[in-house]
């Protein structure tokens, strides 16, 4: 009788959907994964939430104590404690959304092997719940750069806020190549700590950008600031660190079109991102 | 006589499983370094086994059919290919309405969450939207039973208070096709007789039920269909007890 199947309205193939699209149309469910996630992260322990001060604050006492006292960076740069923890908190907000939504198919593992949902949910929630977190050491930031007399430009707060885009779209998309990778291989999870360890270090974010200009020749720099975190994190200084100077601090030029690069290059990761994922996310439920 | 015009029986299909073949491959390396290893010592990287061959039938809205097999036989992996959990090497699956499982109950739940928060959170990683859990909650709570004890933690529960909160749950979610897979596994006797007595209610409702059990009995006086699989293939596709009566020969 009738071989192939009717296609009329209404039929789909089970298992397949649309991506990132359908993380939206999920909105409710991904506000609940979130919400859980936040909820569950501290629970049982004493300090709780406090976690999310202490922990940037012995990060920040470190770093001040061995650069910016050891090696005299706080004479050298002006206002080198709101240099050091601007650039902190934008590579930890990084560092937590990649690497945890590099984990969150494999941890939620035993969900995805039961019901179908559209995976691309974990790594976005894991994204989510790490920039909540980034919300407190957020405004401990604002606090101290509106004592030392904090007063941005429109186009500064702007460039904050591309930062913040840069650094999540990138951590998505990055999150969607090494999660989807480490379904099948958990060597990606460990290389994504390698990743993560070579970050702070790789940006401007301990020593003062005009540094590396004195070393590094010209190609070098322009490969440097083409790193979008870089991008990142000179913009939170453009708009944190550089008004709270006085004019006497120095900033790298063309900044806004290394942010926009660092957007572009961020976005075209998304994209690849969601290719792969697509690609391995057939074998998600018999490889995990 | 039906007249030639009339309209194919097609509207009415809920699932379509045609030509339908999974292989699994059994991965012998977790990482890359086996992996290289393995491929210059010429050994293989992997190997395979057919769990479902070439099946092919069509389930009609309204209908509750039994997918019934001995362990191992494929019926399962049938149910998560129709869930959309796992995708079809060849052939297609198509379904049409909301398709949601009682694959295996409570796989969304936290223990360190509320009872309460739970229910949100596994009804609407079924499918459910807000509005529809809230209108449905109270409806939820009541059928499982432990009302008072909603706002407590889920490490708390016995392991049957947790599973009739997971089942009211599932039993619960606004679908068109209702996926379950033994449902015998839930709670003491009463409360599965309450169980079985609600997937009737539902099915009466004009739902579609494709059932997973190795409770012979008990599906034979669910469902009206049976469709057995052995060692991957469909072997009968009927009525449930004569289904029943070719698995026991």
């Amino acid at each position: 009788m009738t071989t192939s199947p009717p296609r009329d309205a209404g039929f789909i193939s089970p298992g397949r959907g649309a991506g990132l699209v359908d993380v939206y149309q999920r909105r409710y469910l991904l506000s609940l994964l979130v919400r859980k996630e936040v909820q569950v992260r501290y629970r049982g322990s004493v300090l709780g939430w406090a976690w999310s001060y202490v922990k940037p604050a012995a990060q920040f006492a470190v770093f001040f104590i061995a650069l910016g006292i050891f090696l005299r960076l706080n004479q050298s740069q002006v206002n080198y404690p709101i240099y050091l923890f601007s650039g902190i908190i934008l590579v930890n907000l990084y560092i937590e959304a990649f690497s945890n939504s590099t984990r969150s198919l494999v941890d939620n593992g035993a969900l995805i092997k039961k019901i179908f949902l559209p995976r691309e949910l974990f790594p976005v929630s894991s994204t989510i719940v790490a920039f909540v977190n980034f919300l407190p050491q957020l405004v401990i930031l604002l606090v101290v750069c509106l004592v030392v007399g904090w007063s941005p430009q429109p186009v500064q707060v702007l460039g904050i806020l591309l930062g913040v885009l840069i650094v999540l779209v990138l951590a998505i998309g990055l999150g969607m190549l090494f999660g989807a990778a480490n379904v099948s291989f958990r060597d990606s999870q460990n290389f994504v700590e390698l990743i993560v360890m070579v970050v702070v270090w790789a940006s401007p974010v301990l020593y003062p950008f005009a540094q590396v200009r004195e070393v590094f020749p010209d190609w070098l720099i322009v490969v440097y600031q083409l790193n979008p975190i870089t991008a990142a994190v000179e913009l939170f200084h453009a708009g944190f660190w550089y008004p709270t100077t006085g004019g006497a601090g120095r900033l790298p030029e063309n900044l806004v079109m290394y942010g926009l690069i660092g957007l572009g290059v961020a976005l075209i990761t998304l994209a690849v991102g969601q290719l792969v994922f697509r690609r391995l996310e057939g074998r998600f439920a018999q490889d995990l | 006589m039906p007249r030639t015009s009339e309209p194919a029986t097609r509207a009415t299909e809920r699932i379509i499983v045609d030509g339908v073949s999974k292989r699994f491959l059994l991965r012998h390396t977790h990482s890359l370094k086996e992996t290289a290893i393995a491929a210059l010592r010429r050994r293989p990287l992997s190997s395979s086994f057919d769990a479902l061959h070439d099946v092919s039938f069509r389930i009609e809205h309204g209908e509750s059919v039994a997918l019934l097999g001995f362990n191992g036989s494929g019926k399962s992996t049938l149910l998560k290919l129709i869930a959309g959990v796992l995708r079809p090497d060849a052939g297609e699956v198509l379904t049409r309405g909301r398709v949601a499982g009682l694959i295996e109950v409570g796989a969304g739940f936290h223990p360190e969450l509320s009872g309460r928060e739970n229910v949100y959170l596994n009804a609407a990683i079924l499918g459910m939207s807000r509005t529809e859990i809230e209108a449905r909650f109270d409806e939820i709570v009541a059928f499982s039973e432990i009302e008072e004890f909603i706002d407590t933690e889920v490490k708390n529960y016995s392991s049957g208070m947790f599973l009739r909160l997971a089942f009211a749950v599932a039993i619960h979610t606004e679908v068109d096709v209702l996926l379950i897979d033994e449902i015998l596994s839930v709670g003491d006797e009463p409360f599965q007789r309450k169980c079985l007595a609600k997937i009737r209610e539902r099915h009466g409702e004009g739902r579609t039920l494709v059932v997973v059990s190795h409770d012979l009995d008990m599906v034979a006086d669910l469902c009206d269909r049976g469709i057995v699989i052995s060692k991957g293939r469909l072997t009968f596709d009927g009525e449930t007890h004569e289904a029943v009566r070719r698995m026991r020969a």
